[in-house]
């Protein structure tokens, strides 16, 4: 088997909640692998363990051919032996410590000049040029994360480990700093697991997605089919939006952006979106059906289609309706006798450009 | 006034609060980090001569140096002469009798240090040791401060333990405020006024000094 790391753990918090997790991630090639649920859901108790900062009482955490916990033979890797890279969220920069300082507290093992030579490529590839000098409390929020990234990154860890690096931010910082990073992840090849509540920046970030819940690893999978396709009622609702598919922004007009998906054209707000390639991501509960023919709307998007497959889940249906895409719309039981859906019907899906989410993806 | 015995108590409080210093960091790590349930135990321990009389305390200190304790057979077998009623005696006594004068500041001022700070250390591939002196330490100084100046200044005034442990031997044992007693005993209220006056002095500035610098760290005094 190729190398990967292998988690089967638990920990309990006595009175609170149990931490059971199974999953795998194959290290070649390096991927970013997203730990995505609620809060409280167990995904940092999980990150933890895997820094070492947190010792399941059972199982195994195995990273290629070391083995870091073995709670059966009494096994436990230091975080200082583990050679990772870990960001805590508020990224715990060394208040005492300079910019300069901070990246490089963790690399006493090399000699000054080669020290100070990674310190100046760090300074560079995070783009803190002229900060090297600054306390971290001088500087701006998307800057502490910069330095929290090149610290992390310092000492080029077999594993990187990012706790909500972006939650910190606000809002419009955020959505700027989700390109970077991932910018950053791809050039960087280091094997990585990202805590995220957020899932634009999970689709954004990750090649793989573990949804949690309740201490435990729901579904596994890319991130596409793990939004559009998830496995039960409860990743669905975790993940909340029901309608991934890949496009490619064909035309942007002051940030109402034109996306081809398999041939259907919709439109979307952009207001962050660089490159061409994008996820298209729509709620159920966004999504308008109207009998074919009917009047012209405000809605940007209208869909023509056929309905494939209907659910009905109490006095709620989940319609899936094939537009060149699955398309899912959620309505009433009242309406879908009301305009008469079976499955094959014909159909118009009306959607909103505002609620037509782009979120950048690796083309 | 009595120059000797201000030296001799000048220099038992330097000496104090610098072994302190030293043998207080461990402790106050131990007592900030440990998970260990008993902790309380300990923690109660070195609380204990912020309580108890300090003559019942010098009798135990007294007990335990004697000639008839390991300890002090020991001592007495290595160095020659016995420990109680000497300056070395009386520093061992002392350093009892602050020991929650400076292990408490410092405990107070690890806790302050986030937590979060010191693991990510550790996953930077840093040692427990080097992060405690990189990063716990600069970010204690304040605390660190606190202990040994609060260690000093009550090292200063000490008496019960100085006379069960020490006795009033001039030039080794016998302390300013021993000097004190036995001017009044002497009924020379102009002499014990003026070396009273000193030690208020002294006394009042290092506290000045220590609640002008911060006034967090003493677990003692409510926080503002």
């Amino acid at each position: 088997m190729a190398a990967a790391l292998t988690v089967d753990c638990q920990k309990t918090f006595p009175g609170r909640f149990t931490m059971a997790a199974r999953l795998t991630l194959p290290l070649d090639p390096p991927r970013v692998l997203i730990l995505f649920g609620p809060s409280g859901s167990g995904k940092t108790t999980l990150l933890r363990c895997l820094a070492g900062l947190e010792w399941p009482e059972e199982g195994r955490i195995q990273f290629g051919s070391t083995t870091w916990v073995d709670a059966s033979s009494n096994i436990r890797l230091s975080p200082q032996a583990r050679r990772i890279g870990y960001m805590p969220q508020d990224y715990a920069l060394f208040p005492t410590h300079t910019v300069a300082g901070n990246i490089e507290y963790g690399l006493s093992d090399l000699p000054t000049e080669a020290r100070r030579e990674r310190v100046c490529e760090l300074i560079e590839l995070l783009q803190l040029q002229g900060l090297e000098q600054t306390k971290p409390t001088q500087l701006s929020g998307g800057q502490q994360q910069r330095v929290a990234l090149a610290r992390a990154i310092a000492r080029r860890p077999q594993l990187l480990l990012l706790d909500e690096p972006l939650s910190a931010l606000d809002a419009p910082t955020r959505s700027r700093l989700r390109g970077e990073l991932r910018a950053l992840l791809t050039q960087l090849k280091i094997p990585s697991v990202v805590v995220t509540h957020d899932w634009a920046e999970a689709l954004t970030l990750g090649d793989v997605i573990a949804v949690m819940q309740g201490g435990a690893i729901l579904q596994t999978g890319p991130p596409q089919e793990v939004f559009s396709r998830p496995v039960n009622a409860e990743v669905a609702q975790i993940v909340g939006i029901e309608t991934v598919v890949q496009g490619h922004v064909v035309a942007n007009d002051n940030g109402l952006a034109t996306v081809s998906v398999n041939g259907t054209t919709l439109k979307g707000l952009a207001a962050d979106v660089s490159g061409s390639a994008v996820y298209v991501c729509i709620r159920a509960e966004d999504v308008l059906l109207e009998q074919t023919g009917s009047g012209i709307t405000s809605a940007r998007n209208h869909l023509s289609g056929r309905v494939t497959e209907m659910l009905q889940q109490g006095v709620l249906v989940t319609v899936t309706v094939d537009c060149g895409f699955p398309l899912r719309a959620v309505i009433t039981r009242g309406a879908r006798e009301e305009l008469g859906l079976e499955t094959g019907s014909a159909v118009v899906a009306a959607i909103k450009a505002g609620a037509v989410h782009l979120v950048p993806r690796s083309g | 006034m009595n120059w000797l015995a201000i030296w001799v108590t000048f220099k038992l409080a330097c000496l104090t609060s610098g072994v302190l210093l030293v043998v207080g960091l461990p402790i106050a790590y131990w007592l900030t980090y440990s998970k260990w349930r008993w902790k309380f135990i300990v923690e109660s321990g070195v609380a204990l001569p912020l309580v108890l009389p300090p003559t019942v305390l010098g009798f135990y200190i007294l007990v335990a140096i004697g000639p008839h304790s390991p300890v002090g057979r020991f001592y007495s077998d290595v160095v020659g002469h016995p420990l109680p009623f000497t300056f070395e005696g009386l520093l061992v006594a002392s350093i009892f009798y602050s020991l929650p004068f400076a292990v408490q500041p410092f405990t107070a001022a690890f806790e302050q240090v986030d937590r979060r700070l010191i693991e990510t250390s550790w996953t930077l591939g840093v040692s427990k040791l080097k992060t405690f002196f990189h990063l716990i330490v600069p970010l204690s100084t304040a605390g660190l401060i606190t202990g040994a100046v609060l260690s000093f200044a009550h090292t200063l005034g000490e008496f019960g333990v100085v006379l069960m442990v020490g006795g009033n031997i001039e030039g080794e044992t016998r302390t300013v405020s021993i000097d004190i007693y036995d001017e009044v005993q002497a009924l020379n209220y102009a002499g014990a006024a003026k070396t009273a006056l000193l030690l208020l002095a002294v006394s009042y500035g290092v506290l000045l000094l220590v609640y002008a610098m911060n006034r967090k760290v003493w677990a003692v005094w409510p926080q503002r």
